[in-house]
């Protein structure tokens, strides 16, 4: 079964992009810390990143985890956003001869996964082509 | 003046076409799409359901209703395909959009009117002082059983309206809501896909409430169909709602905008109000429109809206419906469509 207390604790994260921005140096943490790396404050903002950046690198996943594998072959990449932070996620709504590195996408909210039939439906961001 | 201060629609990129459903089954792909007026329908991604089309729908009517998320005091999701048995829609999307947690969230049930039936108590939530915003929601990810006429019309989308008194895009004048206990199409609990009976659907239910609710609101109104610049009306196919139009006096011109059934299917809780998303892309200030949902079991939702000038000042604010019709399509088999819609049974 999932652990879902750990799948309750980064909702902020993964539903809404909630990240921390330090409030000496700007430096953005995605997922949140406690002190900065760059100049070691421990003051930080609450902000949400932007929804849209582009494709940095992605790979076609063709053997996967269990959990994933009625969904291969599919596209992992990882996405710029505008505000500069880079996440790693699914690229997903397009067929996989038109994904290319430096198109422009839109990040979007899709379940990630399921824990097997009877367990929770675990939700979170997805990235789709513009 | 009370009524819609944002809406916002989502429809999935995946489609079939009827023509692959028909030549499937081993029927006639023209008589098909000639009696059902439908030539294609959406269709959920593996990883979309009736919370994530929710979501991105009222994401959609957020940018236009440009609010801030924590002033909405209630939010409603109405569909017959909630993900879970147990465990509100509604408590996945105020997360996911930063409402509340000071809000009140329920998931509505009533066969294809639950997504007008959400968007009723939002309007009364408002009317009755109780908060700033409410935010109503018809979705479905709908299911026909394969081999079944249903196969070729339950599609998936969704729409969401967020009422309120500031800023009102569409005043909503009158409502009406017209009921009875008609067992024309149900599904048991447990049960995987919907039965009906047949042509009953039909004069008994679709067109007796439709008709129901519609009459009612013209009388109330004292107004007449020629006053309306649109209409619209629940979708299961393309025929019924041209069917009910014509017998309350409606034109095909007034039905026209809001009729995108043969490119998008019945999305269910998300038909009419989706139908309606789509004559707010395109109406001007001052028309009146003219909208009465249907469910199964069974009754109708009547509304009559108003679009007022704050209305073009939105519309191009998010994706318009018919953009999400016409573009970033893919097309599927009926293979893919069976494994999408997990038609298949596969080991645990």
């Amino acid at each position: 079964m999932k652990n879902v207390a750990r799948y309750q604790r980064e909702i902020p994260q993964r539903y809404r992009l909630e990240a921390g921005k330090c409030t000496s140096c700007g430096y953005i943490a995605f997922p949140p810390r406690l002190i900065c790396p760059k100049c070691k404050s421990k003051n930080f903002e609450t902000i949400k990143l932007s929804d849209e950046g582009k494709i940095l690198t992605f790979t076609i996943i063709r053997v996967s985890a269990e959990q994933f594998s009625k969904q291969t072959p599919f596209a992992v990449g990882i996405i710029e956003l505008n505000d500069g932070v880079k996440i790693t996620t699914q690229i997903v709504d397009t067929e996989l001869d038109k994904i290319e590195i430096g198109k422009k996408v839109k990040i979007v909210f899709r379940k990630i996964q399921e824990d097997g039939h009877a367990g929770i439906l675990c939700y979170g961001y997805k990235a789709i082509m513009l | 003046m009370i009524g819609i201060v944002g809406y916002g629609a989502y429809l999935p990129r995946y489609r079939i076409k009827s023509e692959t459903i028909a030549l499937q089954w081993g029927s006639d792909p023209e008589s098909i799409k000639r009696g059902l007026l439908l030539n294609e329908k959406t269709v959920p991604g593996q990883d979309e359901d009736t919370i994530t089309i929710s979501v991105e729908a009222a994401k959609n009517a957020l940018k236009r209703a440009r609010i801030n998320p924590q002033e909405i005091g209630a939010v409603y999701i109405g569909s017959e395909s909630h993900p879970y048995a147990v465990k509100p829609s509604g408590a996945t999307l105020v997360d996911a959009l930063g409402i509340g947690p000071h809000v009140h969230v329920a998931s509505y049930e009533f066969a294809c009117k639950a997504g007008s039936e959400a968007m009723y108590v939002a309007y009364s939530h408002v009317k009755a002082g109780e908060m700033k915003y409410a935010l109503g929601i018809g979705t479905d990810t709908s299911q026909g059983a394969p081999g079944d006429a249903l196969e070729y019309s339950t599609a998936a989308g969704g729409t969401a309206y967020i009422m309120g008194k500031d800023k009102v895009i569409a005043e909503v004048l009158f409502t009406h809501s017209f009921t009875t206990d008609t067992p024309d199409f149900w599904r048991r609990e447990g049960e995987f896909y919907p039965r009906h009976a047949g042509r009953f659907t039909g004069e008994p239910a679709y067109f007796k409430h439709i008709i129901g609710a519609g009459k009612a609101l013209l009388e109330k109104s004292r107004l007449s169909p020629k006053d309306f610049k649109h209409a619209v009306f629940h979708m299961p196919n393309g025929k019924f709602p041209q069917e009910v139009g014509k017998k309350l006096g409606f034109t095909k011109e007034q039905l026209e905008v809001g009729w995108i059934v043969p490119w998008m299917g019945n999305t269910y809780s998300g038909s009419s109000p989706t139908g309606l998303a789509a004559i707010l892309d395109e109406a001007k200030p001052g028309d009146l429109i003219f909208m009465v949902s249907f469910g199964s079991g069974a009754g109708s939702d009547g509304f009559i809206f108003k679009a007022t000038d704050e209305l073009p000042k939105v519309q191009n604010l998010a994706p318009k419906v018919r953009d999400l019709l016409n573009n970033n399509k893919i097309y599927l088999n009926y293979g893919e469509y069976a494994k999408f819609r997990k038609k298949i049974k596969l080991n645990e």
